[in-house]
């Protein structure tokens, strides 16, 4: 089941593409559990890539090898090679905060911190950065312009951000992770706890943000990935049965399985 | 037809979309043969109660639209289901262009029997049962998801092509020798171009199957016997 992924410039409509990130033959283990086996996979620059497939598939895994954030729980490793930019991020030697600023990420649930939601976008900057409070200022609006937040709260930055609803706090993640100013932004499940209006600002926040960002989402919701994304891989127990344009795998996949699932037929 | 989603109403309703096209293709396909019945039976009758039916064939286009419509609203099908929906709306929009084109041919049929009877009628008969052959082809190869046979279909439509042309310049050649049969002539020729019309809406729904199964839409042209277009006949005797 290896899938054959060009690496580099692919060419859609004349318009050349950049691969930004080039996940080469990456396993993942939970102990001796092989999570993902030999996935070969280029994510785009500033292109939205999809991730489906049924529970357990690897999806969720494979965003989180992004980030190296399975490295905070023990037993769990991956092999392979995941290079941003042609420096492998997987290599120990890499600095795992720089790592997150670079390749930042959103959670299923809506995941503020307990604080205002200025300090909430402030707090990451400081991180990395030291600005002067004009030029912290200035991030913040940006940053909440940027995630379509701010005309909703520019009026109570020093209020918490857990009194804004569901979809307000997604977005001021989505703030939260573009304030550090990310190359890749990875969302997972963005919009499983939203209602239908947030989740189409939530959509249309992509689609903006994507002429800036490479942006990997995991959705459960076919539509959702028909909807926002340009390239779509489909993963089945822990393995990469097909990736392509979105247009081509919803409405002529090449492969069975990929027709099973999208289709409703898997059994 | 493919089946088994995990939600079976979904395969329900495609199998109802798919019954109602082939119930819809199969009234059509018996629109032609009464149209052509009441031509050569010079059957006013028949041929008015083939005008009639074409209401049923209007109905059911819409019972059609209205099903694949609810489907893309309602179950937001995608991949080869998405193809089967959207080439459904396609498909009962073909089949009714048949329906009309029979009905043309009924209304000419009355016409005719006002007329005497001209010999090149004899032709008729034969390019109907090669296009009620075409339909009736493309109609299993619908219900078996048979991109084969749809292909096959597709390029057979050439020897309907084929003989219309010969009888084109057959009643040219006829109109010339005794203008008095202009009247029945022409309205044969009208006739036999409706049938030939016919069998172009069967090659695009054989297309729109071989889309449907493949996934792609057929890239080659298709054979084409018809040159009418460019067809000058000279009358007997050199006169034109």
């Amino acid at each position: 089941m290896n899938v054959q992924v060009a690496d580099t410039a692919l060419e859609t409509e004349g318009e050349k593409l950049r691969t930004k990130v080039s996940i080469k033959k990456l396993a993942f283990y939970y102990g001796e559990t092989r999570a993902l086996k030999d996935i070969d996979l280029p994510l785009y620059d500033r292109k939205v890539t999809a991730f489906i497939g049924p529970s357990g598939c690897g999806k969720s895994t494979l965003l989180r090898v992004l980030n190296r954030i399975y490295e905070m729980y023990p037993n769990q490793r991956a092999e392979g090679r995941v290079m941003l930019d042609g420096v492998n991020i997987l290599d120990p030697k890499q600095d795992v905060n720089l790592l997150r600023a670079k390749i930042g990420m959103v959670f299923q649930k809506p995941t503020p911190f307990p604080m205002s939601i200025y300090e909430n976008i402030a707090f990451g900057i400081r991180l990395y950065e030291r600005l002067s409070k004009d030029e912290m200022d200035q991030r913040v609006e940006d940053a909440l312009q940027r995630a379509a937040l701010w005309k909703e709260v520019k009026d109570k930055l020093h209020t918490s951000g857990l009194g804004l609803s569901g979809g307000q706090q997604q977005r001021l993640c989505i703030a939260r992770t573009i304030a550090v100013r990310p190359d890749v932004i990875l969302l997972d499940e963005p919009c499983s706890a939203l209602d239908p209006i947030s989740t189409a600002k939530i959509e249309e926040l992509i689609d903006e943000l994507k002429s800036d960002y490479t942006i990997v989402i995991v959705t459960h919701n076919m539509q959702q990935a028909a909807r926002t994304s340009d390239y779509t891989a489909f993963m089945y127990l822990g393995e990469l049965v097909e990736f392509g344009e979105t247009r081509t795998i919803f409405t002529h996949p090449a492969k069975q399985q990929t027709q099973d699932y999208i289709t409703g037929r898997f059994g | 037809m493919p089946t088994q989603h995990i939600v079976q109403s979904f395969d329900d309703e495609l199998r109802r979309l798919a019954t109602l096209i082939v119930q819809m293709g199969g009234l059509a396909e018996q629109q032609l043969a009464s149209a052509v019945e009441a031509v050569v039976r010079r059957d006013s009758d028949l041929a008015t109660e083939v005008v009639q039916n074409d209401a049923k064939l209007d109905t059911m286009r819409t019972q059609i639209d209205d099903l694949a419509i609810e489907l893309l609203a309602r179950r937001q099908p995608l991949a080869n289901d998405l193809r089967t929906v959207v080439s459904a709306l396609r498909i009962s929009s073909e089949i009714e262009r048949i329906g009309d084109y029979a009905k043309n041919v009924a209304k000419r049929s009355i016409a005719l029997n006002q007329a005497p009877l001209v010999k090149p009628v004899h032709a008729i008969p034969r390019m109907a049962a090669l296009v009620q052959a075409l339909i009736k082809d493309t109609l299993d190869a619908y219900i078996t998801a048979d991109a084969a046979k749809a292909d096959a279909v597709w390029a057979r439509d050439e020897e309907v092509d084929e003989l219309y042309t010969s009888l084109f310049r057959e009643l040219l050649t006829y109109m010339m020798e005794d203008p008095r049969s202009i009247t029945a002539c022409t309205h044969l020729l009208f006739i036999a171009k409706n049938i030939e019309r016919i069998g172009d809406h069967a090659t695009n729904i054989a297309e729109l199957i071989h889309y449907t199964v493949k996934g792609e839409m057929k890239k080659e042209e298709r054979p084409k016997g018809d040159d009418t277009a460019y067809a000058v006949v000279t009358a007997p005797g050199g006169r034109q």
